[in-house]
C-alpha cells in the first residue's frame, strides 16, 4: 500500500486500483474540533480536484477534494456519529471514502509523505 | 472626633469578604439574575389570557392529525413572560450598548430620526396589496431611494426587492444568467478570488454554477494574472468582494472588469462593504455589472441575530433589461405606477422573474432614504471617510502587539485584519476574544477571513468615538500581551461572564435542539 499526498491536505493510501481517502493530521489540526463530516454518496463519480466532502469545525467548513478520479465504493460511516475520529486518528480511522481509480498515473502528480513534510514545514 | 454630626446617619460597616465567596440562595448575583427557562418557569394551569371553556368536539374529524398526549407547553401569566425576556435581555450585548467589533458585519448605530420615520403610519400600516393610488407616497418613497442608489454608484438601474446580501447576490448572478441566455451563449463557470465573501460560492453553485476559486496574492488582494489566464469563453462572470474581506481595496478591479468584458463575462462585486467607499468611488465606473448593497450595513438600518436585511442590486445597462419584478416608474404627472407581470411584456419583458411575493423591505428601504437624506451626499463621504480612518486607527494602534498580516500594504479600508501569530504556544485567537467579554466587549470576528491564520477582523465603523476607540484599543493591548505572556487565566476566559467558557465543540457535535423535561 503506498501513501500519497496533496497540496489541500488529502491524503490517499493506495492498493492496486482501490483507493482509502482522508485529511492529513496537519488539516485536523489546523481546522481544529471537528464537529460534522459530510461524506459522499456510494456511487458518486469524482473527478481529481472536485470538492467530494465537507468537515465542519468549529472555525470553519472545509471542502475535501477528490486527490484523483473515481468512483466512491465505501464511506466511512461512523463518522456520523464520532466526527471526532478525524481528530483522533485522521491518516486511520478516521478516513472518509474509499474509491476506485480511474487513472492511476494520476497518482504521479502527488505528494510522497516526505515531500508532503518538506511542504507542511514551509507553510 | 468624628462627632461633628452626632445625630446625623453613618453607614456602619459589617464584616465583609470577597464577592466571589458570597453564597446567594436565588443564585441572583444583585442585578445580574439567573434566569431559568420558559419552560421551567411555566406551569400548565397558568396563563396569560382567559380562554373560553372548549366546547365539546369530535377529535375523530381529526383523523390520525388528532394529539395524542398533552401538548407541552409552558403556561404563564403577562407579567412573568414580560420578566422572563427583559431578564434576558439584561445579559445581550447591543450596539445600544457600546462598540461592536465584528468584521464584516458593520454594526453602526442605528439613527433614532431613522426609526422615527420608519413608524410613520403611511410607511408602517401599509399593505403591498393595497390599491397602487392609496401608496403613493410609499411607492415614491421606495423610487426616491431607488435613484439614490443609482446615484451613488453610478450605475443604470436597480433591482430593490432582494431581501438581504445573499438574496442580493442571487438576483445579481440570475441577471447574469439571464443576459447570456439572452445571447444563446449560456456558460458554465463563475470564478470567485479567495478574499471574496463567503457566500459568493455558494450563491454562484446555487444559481447553477461551477465554482472556481482564484488565488489571492500575499497583500491580500486577488491574483490578477491568475485571474486573467483563467478567463475563457466558458466564464459566466467573476464575483469580487470590494473592499474585500481582508479589508483591503481591490484596486485591480477595473483592469479585471475589462478583461471579463473582453471575453463575453460579466462583473459581479459584492458590495457588502459599500460603506467604506460611498460618496468616493463608483462602482459603476469601475466596470460592474451588478452589486448588491446591504442596506443594514451602509445605510445603518437595524440587523443583528438573521435580520432583518435588505440588498437591493444595482445593475448596469447591459443586465438592467433582466431584473426582476416588481419595481416602481414614476408617471409624467409624478404619479407612481408599479411594474407588476401584468404590464412587465409591454415595458420590461426580459424580467428574469421575480425575487419575492412582494416588494422588499420596506421599513429597511424607509430607514436607509432617512439615514441618506438626513446625512447628505457631503455627509454620506464624511461616513466611508470616518469608518476607514477609525479601522486605520486600530490598525496602527495594535500593530505593534499584534501580527497584522497586510499592515505593510498599506492603509486598511474599513476593518483592521490581524494575525494570531507572536501568541504563546498553545494560545489562540479563541482565547484573546473569550477575553475580550471579560473586558465587556462583544468579540471580534474570529478565524475569518481563512486566508489569514488565526484571523481576527475588527471593524469599528465611523459612528464610534476616538474615545471609545482608545478604551477598545486599551483593553485589545492588555489581551494582546498577555496572550504573547501565556497567561494561563486567558486560556479560561471569560471568567466575569454570567456562564464561563462553554463547551462549543459539544454543542456542535451533540446539539440539544429540544427541551426534554428532568
Amino acid at each position: 500500500m503506498t501513501r500519497y499526498f496533496t497540496k489541500d491536505h488529502e491524503w490517499i493510501a493506495v492498493e492496486g486500483d482501490e483507493a482509502t481517502v482522508g485529511i492529513t493530521d496537519y488539516a485536523q489540526g489546523q481546522l481544529g474540533d471537528i464537529t460534522f463530516v459530510e461524506v459522499p454518496g456510494v456511487g458518486a463519480e469524482v473527478g481529481k480536484g472536485d470538492a467530494a466532502s465537507v468537515v465542519d469545525s468549529v472555525k470553519a467548513a472545509s471542502d475535501v477534494y477528490a486527490p484523483v478520479s473515481g468512483t466512491v465504493t465505501v464511506v466511512n460511516d461512523a463518522l456520523e456519529d464520532q466526527p471526532e475520529l478525524v481528530n483522533t486518528d485522521p491518516e486511520g480511522e478516521g478516513w472518509l471514502w474509499k474509491m476506485t481509480l480511474s487513472d492511476t498515473a494520476e497518482l504521479d502528480s502527488l505528494m510522497d509523505e516526505a515531500s508532503y513534510q518538506s511542504f507542511i514545514s514551509g507553510l | 472626633m468624628n462627632e461633628l454630626n452626632p445625630s446625623g446617619w453613618r453607614p456602619a460597616m459589617g464584616a465583609s469578604a470577597p464577592p466571589d465567596t458570597i453564597e446567594t440562595f436565588t443564585g441572583n448575583r444583585a442585578l445580574q439574575l439567573e434566569e431559568a427557562l420558559l419552560f421551567e418557569l411555566g406551569s400548565p394551569d397558568r396563563s396569560g389570557v382567559d380562554f373560553d371553556d372548549i366546547p365539546d368536539f369530535d377529535t375523530a374529524l381529526l383523523g390520525p392529525n388528532a394529539r395524542k398526549a398533552r401538548l407541552d407547553l409552558p403556561g404563564l401569566s403577562e407579567p412573568e413572560t414580560v420578566r422572563h425576556y427583559t431578564r434576558l435581555s439584561r445579559q445581550n450585548y447591543a450596539i445600544d450598548l457600546g462598540l461592536f467589533p465584528l468584521g464584516s458585519c458593520t454594526m453602526k448605530h442605528n439613527p433614532r430620526l431613522d426609526e422615527k420615520v420608519a413608524r410613520f403610519p403611511g410607511f408602517a400600516d401599509v399593505h403591498p396589496l393595497q390599491p397602487v393610488q392609496t401608496v403613493q407616497g410609499a411607492l415614491s418613497a421606495i423610487n426616491e431611494l431607488a435613484v439614490w442608489l443609482i446615484e451613488l454608484t453610478g450605475m443604470h438601474g436597480v433591482a430593490m426587492t432582494p431581501k438581504a446580501g445573499a438574496h442580493g447576490e442571487l438576483c445579481g448572478l440570475l441577471c447574469i444568467r439571464a443576459a447570456l441566455e439572452a445571447k444563446g451563449d449560456p456558460r458554465a463557470v463563475i470564478l470567485v478570488p479567495e478574499s471574496a465573501h463567503g457566500t459568493n460560492p455558494a450563491t454562484a453553485a446555487f444559481a447553477g454554477y461551477r465554482v472556481e476559486n482564484i488565488p489571492a496574492t500575499t497583500d491580500g488582494r486577488v491574483d490578477v494574472d491568475a485571474l486573467k489566464a483563467r478567463l475563457g469563453p466558458d466564464v459566466a462572470g467573476v464575483m469580487i468582494t470590494n473592499p474585500n474581506t481582508c479589508g483591503l481595496f481591490e484596486s485591480e478591479l477595473k483592469n479585471i472588469a475589462d478583461a471579463v468584458h473582453a471575453i463575453g463575462g460579466y462583473v459581479y462585486c459584492d458590495g457588502a462593504n459599500f460603506n467604506a467607499i460611498v460618496g468616493r468611488v463608483r462602482p459603476g465606473d469601475l466596470g460592474v455589472d451588478a452589486m448588491h448593497i446591504n442596506l443594514h450595513k451602509t445605510f445603518s438600518t437595524p440587523h443583528g441575530g438573521g435580520g432583518p436585511g435588505s440588498g437591493p442590486v444595482v445593475l448596469s445597462e447591459a443586465l438592467s433589461p433582466f431584473g426582476p419584478l416588481p419595481f416602481t416608474s414614476r408617471q409624467a404627472d409624478g404619479s407612481m405606477k408599479l411594474i407588476e407581470e401584468e404590464q412587465a411584456h409591454e415595458e420590461h419583458p426580459q424580467a428574469f422573474g421575480r425575487m419575492c411575493a412582494f416588494h422588499g423591505q420596506m421599513g429597511m428601504f424607509t430607514r436607509a432614504l432617512t439615514y441618506i437624506l438626513s446625512h447628505g451626499a457631503d455627509g454620506l463621504r464624511q461616513v466611508s471617510g470616518d469608518a476607514v480612518l477609525n479601522a486605520n486607527y486600530i490598525l496602527r494602534s495594535l500593530e505593534d502587539v499584534l501580527d497584522a498580516p497586510f499592515g505593510a500594504a498599506g492603509p486598511c479600508m474599513h476593518e483592521a485584519l490581524f494575525s494570531d501569530d507572536g501568541f504563546a504556544e498553545g494560545f489562540t485567537t479563541l482565547d484573546l476574544a473569550k477575553g475580550l467579554i471579560d473586558e465587556g466587549y462583544h468579540p471580534m470576528t474570529v478565524y475569518f477571513p481563512l486566508v489569514v491564520h488565526g484571523a481576527m477582523l475588527i471593524e469599528p465603523t465611523e459612528t464610534e468615538s476616538k474615545a471609545g476607540l482608545d478604551q477598545f484599543i486599551g483593553a485589545m493591548r492588555s489581551l494582546a500581551e498577555r496572550a504573547r505572556a501565556g497567561d494561563e487565566l486567558l486560556k479560561s476566559a471569560p471568567h466575569l461572564a454570567p456562564r464561563r467558557r462553554l463547551d462549543e465543540t459539544l454543542a456542535a457535535r451533540k446539539p440539544k435542539l429540544v427541551y426534554k423535561p428532568a
